[in-house]
């Protein structure tokens, strides 16, 4: 379609440059006069979204990788120093965190629309195999970066994930220290994930360039899935295609920015924030929402290799689909019966996706293999046979014919809607029954100072908690990412400098070595961190009756619990985002003298009513009148609880404040010109219709 | 080809790494019977556990047969020194570490997905497909042993 260009600039110079290398020419006919069917609907907006996420990614990623180190006794701190002391780090991790969940949700919606509208078919075959090789790319690329941060989860994750490979007979468990550089995933494999994880983006830049190359030598598909004939049938990308573009990607802009400004850690696990520790597994290894559709099917083959086999499959397959489903029809528009399949597929994908983040066990595991079965039957059964059987209802004879005729069948959406009914009312059905499991366990929600989007630190709360850290939690826990200069702070519990430095110089920290090659003490200084209570682990684990008392720095973002289905839905809306401060307070104030009846707690645990297991090694910390505040706040353990956590809270997030006030600028600011963009785009198409 | 083989083996373990995970020599005089420690070795952890009378009765009384990964616990621990299980605190499973003295048949207990050790390390309940792995060990001495 873009065949060789007769644009010509105007100005000498840029025609002497387009005489020698005609890259305004391409660009002129690849992005302005193409032309694109007039008929295209939003969902035909997510290519360029998509383009934009590459960039968006590829542009945080090389920034963050200016300030991180592939190490792995430094590589959980360094992105913790990233998201603390580098100007707008939290920003720029954010971008990088949820955008790569943001890149995923608009490749599905892209990929779905392709499976929905026969993008796929002749003359697109390369196109779509091409589009499959990005998808595996990313999921690579993906699963590199998750490994990055060093956290429980990142190792845990790249653990079983190589693990896979030992499925492979004979080579497995070589291929497996290959993969890894030693004999488990340690630092040689955090060094090579880094590399490959700089690297893929960029070859997903490369296939990119190819995806768009086929896509203009066979122009785009459209929801009428008839080719353009006539001039007629298209409009020129610029401006038509470019306004709506834009104007898709601002609306997917504000949903991105909700995330990074305000839900930063609604799709993160919270076992990653605490550092990757090879001896301790947590309970629920549970990958990235977006591979766990293929994660249950893994699990769900009892054989190791078999499960291996079919979760490849099941991307491979796609790359298969133009020669599975041989309908001359493209658009589901004109086909009854895959219209509805379609659609099911979809809830199968759903639904997979969510026995993906499920153990594994009973009920869970059927289900999956059920579900499993449907998907392969969807490309393996359905569509071969649909292509024979299925009577479509005629197309337009051209885009322009269907543009004007408006059409629409209404009983269809009827359908999909009755079927997300039912599987939304099993899903509720189900987190209802585990609801009722766990009542007792969970931490009741408290009013925080903090939560919503206007949410600010109580300074008083802040104030009083560094005191209760101060005269009791720092007995046993450090706070090691926490440094004297944090405490005045914007944000923060507003001591001024001269207090910081007062308050760093009550510490003694130990220095050296000196001129005589000697270790000393010396008083704190503002630029020092919160000393640690015990030199090592080993020390604190014997003074703590074998248990280890976590750091306290991240404990309010290392914790939390389940929300359930439909709750955690709301939770997005409402920003709920407490479930850490919840429990941290529970915790405080959850312990009791005696267990209930028919409860026994080992010798040296204390039963306590909201800790996993009820047994921990802690004895109850705080109790009434135990610190005193100077401001006249009543001294009870409720109102300590509430404090400390407020501190705890600060720690963990010490730009919350900066990161909801940026937010909500970026917020009105991204609507307005949303708005603007809508309107824009409505005179720009006027015409058009 | 040639060419390509230093691209490829420059991912093996380098000589430090190979280096590191040379044998080890562990001292089990401070292990109390009943008791356990964990050590590693290559970035694996590696429980000793010293078993009561009752354990290894335990272990030694369940007919081999009726196990899904059928083993004698003579097969798994070292002539004479019948008191000493030396295992790969790995779940054979999906990698996770079991936690020793839980569970219900005195042995080892993996929180991710429930499966169930005796105290041979042998599996008795749960997804897991094997017995945990006995990793290579000889005794240098009657208290102390050579693991790799």
């Amino acid at each position: 379609m873009s065949g060789p260009s007769d644009y010509q600039p105007t100005n000498p110079t840029l025609r002497w440059i387009e005489r020698r290398l005609p890259i305004m020419g391409l660009m002129h006919s690849s992005f302005v006069a193409y032309p694109t069917p007039r008929n295209l609907n939003y969902w035909w907006t997510f290519g360029a979204i998509l383009s934009m996420m590459l960039g968006v990614m590829i542009l945080s990623g090389v920034i963050l990788a200016m300030h991180y180190t592939p190490e792995a006794t430094m590589a959980f701190r360094s992105v913790e120093s990233i998201v603390r002391d580098v100007n707008y780090g939290w920003l720029l991790r954010n971008m990088h965190a949820s955008g790569a969940s943001m890149f995923f949700l608009a490749v599905y919606i892209h990929m779905f629309r392709g499976l929905y509208y026969g993008s796929y078919k002749e003359p697109r075959e390369i196109l779509w195999i091409l589009g499959v090789i990005i998808y595996l790319l990313m999921m690579a690329t993906g699963f590199l970066g998750y490994t990055l941060p060093w956290g429980q989860m990142s190792f845990w994750g790249a653990t079983v994930i190589t693990n896979l490979f030992s499925a492979i007979p004979y080579f497995g468990e070589s291929i497996v220290t290959l993969l890894w550089g030693g004999y488990s995933v340690g630092n040689p494999t955090l060094n090579r994930f880094f590399s490959l994880h700089y690297l893929l983006p960029f070859v997903i830049v490369g296939v990119v360039v190819l995806h768009v190359w086929a896509l203009h030598v066979a122009g785009q598909n459209n929801p009428a899935g008839v080719e353009a004939k006539t001039e007629k049938d298209t409009v020129a990308f610029t401006p038509y295609a470019t306004i709506k573009d834009l104007f898709g990607s601002c609306c997917f802009l504000i949903l991105f920015a909700w995330f990074i400004f305000y839900m930063p850690n609604y799709l993160m696990e919270a076992d990653n924030y605490i550092p990757a520790n090879p001896g301790v597994t947590p309970a629920h290894i549970v990958p990235e929402w977006y591979y766990l559709p293929f994660y249950a099917m893994l699990r769900s083959i009892p054989n190791k290799l078999a499960g291996v086999v079919v979760m490849f499959s099941s991307i491979l397959i796609l790359a298969f689909l133009p020669w599975l489903d041989t309908a001359k029809t493209k658009s589901c528009k004109y086909r009854p019966l895959a219209k509805q399949f379609f659609w099911m597929f979809v809830v199968v994908g759903v639904l997979l996706g969510w026995l993906g983040g499920k153990p594994p066990e009973g009920i869970y595991v059927i289900a999956s293999r059920i579900l499993t079965f449907c998907y392969f039957a969807y490309f393996l059964i359905v569509l071969p046979l649909l292509s024979r059987i299925e009577k479509p209802r005629p197309v337009p004879n051209s885009i322009a014919d269907d543009v004007l005729a408006k059409t629409g069948s209404r009983s269809a959406p009827m359908v999909s809607t009755v079927i997300m009914l039912a599987v939304a009312g099993a899903l509720f059905a189900g987190s209802a029954q585990n609801a009722r499991a766990e009542e007792e366990m969970v931490p009741p929600s408290q009013q925080w100072s903090f939560s919503g989007p206007f949410g600010k630190y109580d300074r008083g709360a802040l104030q009083r908690g560094l005191k209760v850290y101060k005269e009791v939690c720092s007995a046993c826990h450090s706070l090691s990412y926490i440094a004297f200069r944090n405490i005045a702070d914007p944000g923060g519990p507003g001591y001024s400098e001269a207090q910081a430095a007062a308050f760093a110089s009550d510490y003694k920290i130990k220095d050296g070595p000196n001129d005589q090659g000697e270790m000393f003490e010396r008083p704190g200084r503002p630029a020092d961190y919160f000393p640690s209570p015990f030199p090592n682990e080993q020390a604190a684990r014997v003074a703590n009756g074998g248990a280890l008392p976590p750091d306290l720095s991240l404990i309010t973002k290392a914790r939390s619990y389940e929300r359930g289905f439909p709750r955690f839905v709301f939770d997005f809306f409402t920003q709920f985002q407490e479930q850490g401060p919840n429990y941290v307070d529970a915790i405080l104030q959850g312990f009791e003298e005696k267990p209930p009846a028919g409860v026994t707690i080992p010798e040296g645990s204390y039963y306590n009513k909201y800790f996993p297991g009820h047994a921990i090694k802690m004895p109850k910390p705080l109790s009434d009148g135990q610190v005193t505040f100077d401001d006249g706040s009543p001294a009870t353990v409720a109102q300590y609880a509430k404090d400390v956590t407020t501190f705890l809270m600060w720690t963990a997030e010490p730009h919350m404040e900066a990161r909801k006030r940026l937010g909500l600028q970026v917020l009105v600011f991204l609507i307005l010109f949303t708005g603007l963009m809508y309107f824009t785009k409505k005179k720009v198409w006027a015409d058009a219709h | 080809m040639a060419t390509l083989w230093p691209f490829i083996s420059q991912m093996n373990p380098d000589a430090s790494t190979i280096a590191a995970g040379a044998p080890i020599e562990v001292d089990l005089a401070p292990i109390a019977e009943g008791q356990d420690i964990k050590v590693f070795w290559r970035g694996k952890p590696i429980y000793i556990m010293n078993r009561t009378k009752k354990q290894i009765d335990e272990a030694r009384s369940v007919p081999v047969s009726s196990l899904p990964d059928p083993q004698s616990d003579q097969a798994r621990v070292k002539e004479g020194h019948d008191q000493w299980l030396v295992v790969i605190g790995i779940c054979t499973h999906l990698g996770c570490i079991p936690i020793a003295h839980e569970g219900n048949y005195d042995g080892f207990f993996c929180p991710c997905h429930g499966s169930q050790y005796d105290s041979s390390g042998r599996i008795r309940q749960g997804p897991a497909p094997a017995n945990l792995a006995v990793p290579p060990y000889q005794f240098v001495s009657a208290s102390k042993i050579q693991i790799g």
